[in-house]
C-alpha cells in the first residue's frame, strides 16, 4: 500500500540521510527504530507529506506522493493518513468533540458524528467530549489525539513517538491502545521509537 | 461539520476582552461617522423642506442668514420691519407670483406666533385636521405640534406673550381663540400658531386704541398700510429673476433680499470646518482600531503557529487558513460596523427626545443607503488590519513546527 524507493534527504547543514526502501501492506503494523537524531521525524514527515524529499519516492497504492499538487497532497494527507504526534497538539479554543470535527472539516470530508462518538466511548474519553484541551489530563490528550488521527478513517496510522515521555504502565496502554484502534479502524500502523518497552508488541521492524 | 466561521469566533472568545476592546473602537469610529452623517443629511433636508417653495425673502437690512433663520426656520430673532407699503410695492412687481408677509414677535409656551394672510396657506400647502383656517383679528389656526405640545384644542382661548420665547410679558387683553388645527405637516408649520397680521397689531398697541380696531378685517387691512412687517417670502413667476430681483431690492430699497437655499449653503460651510474635524477625529480612531486589530493579530500569530500547522496537517489548504485569520478580523471589524451604526442611530434618537429646538428635529429611526458605505469600510479595515498577520500562514513550516517543543 506505501512503499518508498531509494528515499535520501539531505539536510541543510549537508548531513545526508538514506532511507532503506520499505513496504507496509495494509493493515500491518511496523516499528520505525532509531536513536535521536537518526532521521525517524524527517522519515515520517516525508511519509505525511510534510517534507519533499530530495530524491526517492513515495508511492501510495502506486502513485508518487510528491507528484501531486499542494492541494492533492493537502488531501490525500487530511483523509488518508492519521498523525499521533508525540504531543497532542490539540487547537486550543476548540472542545474535544470540535478538535475532531475540525480534522474532518479540514480535509473537506463531512462529520460522521457516529463514528467520532464511538471513537471516544472505545478510547473511554466519551465524558470528555464538551470540555476543552487545558481541562484533560496529559493521558487524555493523548487519546483525544489518537481519536482525531483516526476520525476520517485512514489507511495508514503514524505516531511519532507516541511514548517517550509515559511510565511503563501507561506506555504499555499508549501501544496497545494504538494497536486495537489501528486494527478496529482497518488501518496500517508505523510507530516511530527508541523506546524498548514496546518492541515487543510489533514484530515488523525498520531499523535506521 | 465545523466552518472556519467558527473557529474564528471561537478563537475570538478565548480573549474576550482584546475583542471587547477591538469592537469597541471600531464601533466608536463608526458611530461618530454614523451620527455626523446622519444629522446633516436629517439636518439639511429638514431645511430643504422648509424652504422648497420659497425663492426669495425680502426683511430689514442685517445679516441675510439670520433673516432667513427668523423668518423661514423660525429659529434666530428677527432683523427689523419694513415698512408695509414698501413691501406692498415689492408685492405687486410683475416677476413676483406668490408674496407672504409675515408678522412676528409674540409666543405662546415657545410656539411663535405667525401674523400673515392667507396666501401662506397656498405657499406651504396646509391641510386641515380640525375646524377651520383663521379669519378674523384674534383668531387661529394652530400646527400639530402646537397642538400635542400645548393641549390646545378648538375653541381654546389663550394669551400671547411678548416676545419670541419666554412668557414674562403677557398680552392680558385680548386672547386668542383656537379656531382650526393643522394636520402634521412634516415641516416648520407644525410648530406655528397662525393668526392674522391685524391680531399682531392689536397686541402692540396701547389699550387707548383698543376702541378703534376692534372690528372687520377691512379696517385692520387698511391700517396695514401705513404699518410694518416683518418680512416678506417670495416665489417668483420665473426662475430668470433669481439674478435681478435681489440685486433690485438691494440696490433700490432700505430693505434686503436674501435667498434661502444660498444661505443654508452658507450655514453649512460654516458648521462645516466642525463637521470636518468630527470626520478625521472618527477616522483617526478608526486607523487605531485597525492597528489594534493588527497587532493583536500579529502577536497571536507565534502561538497559533502550532493551531494553524495542525490544521495544515488535518488537511486545510494555506488559502483556507488564510481566511481563517481574515474571517477572525472581519467578525471583529464587521460586528464593530454594526455596533457603531447602532450608536449612531441610538444617540440621534436620545438626541432628538430631548432636542428643544423642534424645527430640526432628529430621528433615530432614519436609515439611509450611505449607511452600507460604514460597513463597507469596517470590512475594508478588517482585511488590511489581518493581511499581514494572515500571509505569515503561507510561511509557516508544519513539519518543523510541529516537531519543535511548544
Amino acid at each position: 500500500m506505501i512503499s518508498i524507493k531509494s528515499l535520501s534527504h539531505h539536510y541543510p547543514g549537508g548531513r545526508v540521510i538514506n532511507f532503506p526502501d520499505l513496504n507496509i501492506a495494509a493493515m500491518e503494523h511496523w516499528l520505525l527504530l532509531g536513536a535521536s537524531g537518526s532521521g525517524k521525524s524527517t522519515l515520517m514527515n516525508i511519509l505525511s507529506g510534510l517534507l519533499k524529499p530530495t530524491s526517492g519516492e513515495v508511492l501510495i497504492d502506486g502513485v508518487p506522493l510528491y507528484g501531486l499538487t499542494l492541494r492533492e497532497m493537502d488531501k490525500f494527507r487530511g483523509a488518508r493518513i492519521g498523525i499521533v504526534f508525540q504531543r497532542p497538539h490539540l487547537i486550543r479554543s476548540l472542545s474535544v468533540i470540535e478538535n475532531l470535527d475540525i480534522a474532518a472539516s479540514m480535509a473537506g470530508l463531512t462529520t460522521d458524528q457516529e463514528h467520532q462518538l464511538m471513537l471516544l466511548e472505545s478510547l473511554n474519553i466519551i465524558d470528555e467530549k464538551d470540555k476543552f484541551p487545558d481541562q484533560l489530563s496529559q493521558g487524555q490528550l493523548q487519546r483525544v489525539s489518537v481519536a482525531r488521527a483516526l476520525v476520517n478513517k485512514p489507511d495508514l496510522l503514524i505516531a511519532d513517538e507516541p511514548t517517550s515521555s509515559l511510565d511503563d504502565v501507561n506506555a504499555v496502554q499508549v501501544i496497545t491502545m494504538l494497536r486495537e484502534q489501528a486494527q478496529a479502524n482497518g488501518a496500517a500502523l508505523l510507530v516511530a521509537t527508541h523506546d524498548q518497552r514496546i518492541q515487543p508488541f510489533i514484530s515488523n521492524a525498520y531499523l535506521l | 461539520m465545523i466552518s472556519i466561521f467558527t473557529i474564528g469566533r471561537k478563537n475570538l472568545l478565548r480573549n474576550k476582552l482584546t475583542a471587547f476592546l477591538n469592537i469597541t473602537l471600531v464601533a466608536f469610529g463608526i458611530g461618530i461617522l454614523s451620527i455626523l452623517m446622519l444629522a446633516t443629511q436629517q439636518i439639511s433636508s429638514k431645511l430643504e423642506e422648509n424652504a422648497k417653495d420659497i425663492d426669495v425673502v425680502v426683511g430689514a437690512k442685517g445679516s441675510p442668514l439670520q433673516l432667513i433663520l427668523s423668518s423661514i426656520y423660525h429659529i434666530d430673532f428677527p432683523t427689523g420691519n419694513i415698512p408695509v407699503s414698501d413691501a406692498r410695492k415689492l408685492a405687486e412687481n410683475p416677476m413676483v407670483r406668490l408674496a407672504v408677509p409675515l408678522a412676528l414677535g409674540d409666543n405662546y409656551m415657545g410656539n411663535r406666533i405667525v401674523g400673515t394672510d392667507q396666501s401662506f396657506i397656498a405657499l406651504y400647502g396646509l391641510d386641515l385636521g380640525w375646524g377651520k383656517f383663521w379669519e378674523k383679528d384674534l383668531e387661529t389656526t394652530i400646527g400639530s405640534e402646537v397642538a400635542r405640545t400645548t393641549g390646545l384644542k378648538v375653541g381654546d382661548t389663550f394669551f400671547g406673550a411678548h416676545g419670541l420665547s419666554g412668557s414674562d410679558d403677557v398680552h392680558k387683553q385680548h386672547a386668542y381663540r383656537v379656531m382650526g388645527i393643522l394636520k402634521p405637516q412634516g415641516n416648520v408649520t407644525d410648530q406655528l400658531i397662525l393668526t392674522n397680521i391685524g391680531s399682531v397689531y392689536k397686541m402692540h398697541e396701547g389699550n387707548e386704541h383698543q376702541d378703534e380696531h376692534q372690528d372687520s378685517q377691512q379696517d385692520s387691512k387698511a391700517e396695514i398700510n401705513n404699518r410694518e412687517i416683518t418680512a416678506l417670502l417670495i416665489q417668483y413667476r420665473s426662475p430668470m429673476s433669481v439674478v435681478v430681483f435681489p440685486r433690485m431690492v438691494n440696490k433700490s430699497t432700505n430693505m434686503q433680499a436674501a435667498s434661502p437655499a444660498m444661505e443654508s449653503a452658507r450655514l453649512f460651510s460654516l458648521i462645516g470646518i466642525g463637521i470636518d474635524t468630527l470626520k478625521w477625529f472618527a477616522a483617526f480612531i478608526m486607523l487605531i482600531s485597525g492597528l489594534s486589530i493588527f497587532i493583536s493579530l500579529y502577536n497571536s500569530m507565534k502561538e497559533r503557529k502550532y493551531d494553524l500547522a495542525i490544521m495544515r496537517c488535518l488537511g486545510a489548504s494555506k488559502f483556507k487558513l488564510f481566511f481563517l485569520v481574515l474571517m477572525e478580523s472581519l467578525q471583529l471589524t464587521v460586528a464593530g460596523a454594526i455596533v457603531g451604526i447602532l450608536i449612531g442611530h441610538g444617540s440621534l434618537y436620545v438626541i432628538g427626545f430631548f432636542q428643544e429646538a423642534a424645527q430640526a428635529k432628529l430621528n433615530g429611526f432614519y436609515f439611509m443607503t450611505d449607511e452600507l458605505y460604514l460597513l463597507l469600510a469596517g470590512i475594508v479595515i478588517g482585511v488590511l488590519a489581518a493581511l499581514l498577520p494572515a500571509f505569515q500562514v503561507f510561511k509557516v513550516d508544519i513539519a518543523k513546527t510541529l516537531t519543535s517543543e511548544r
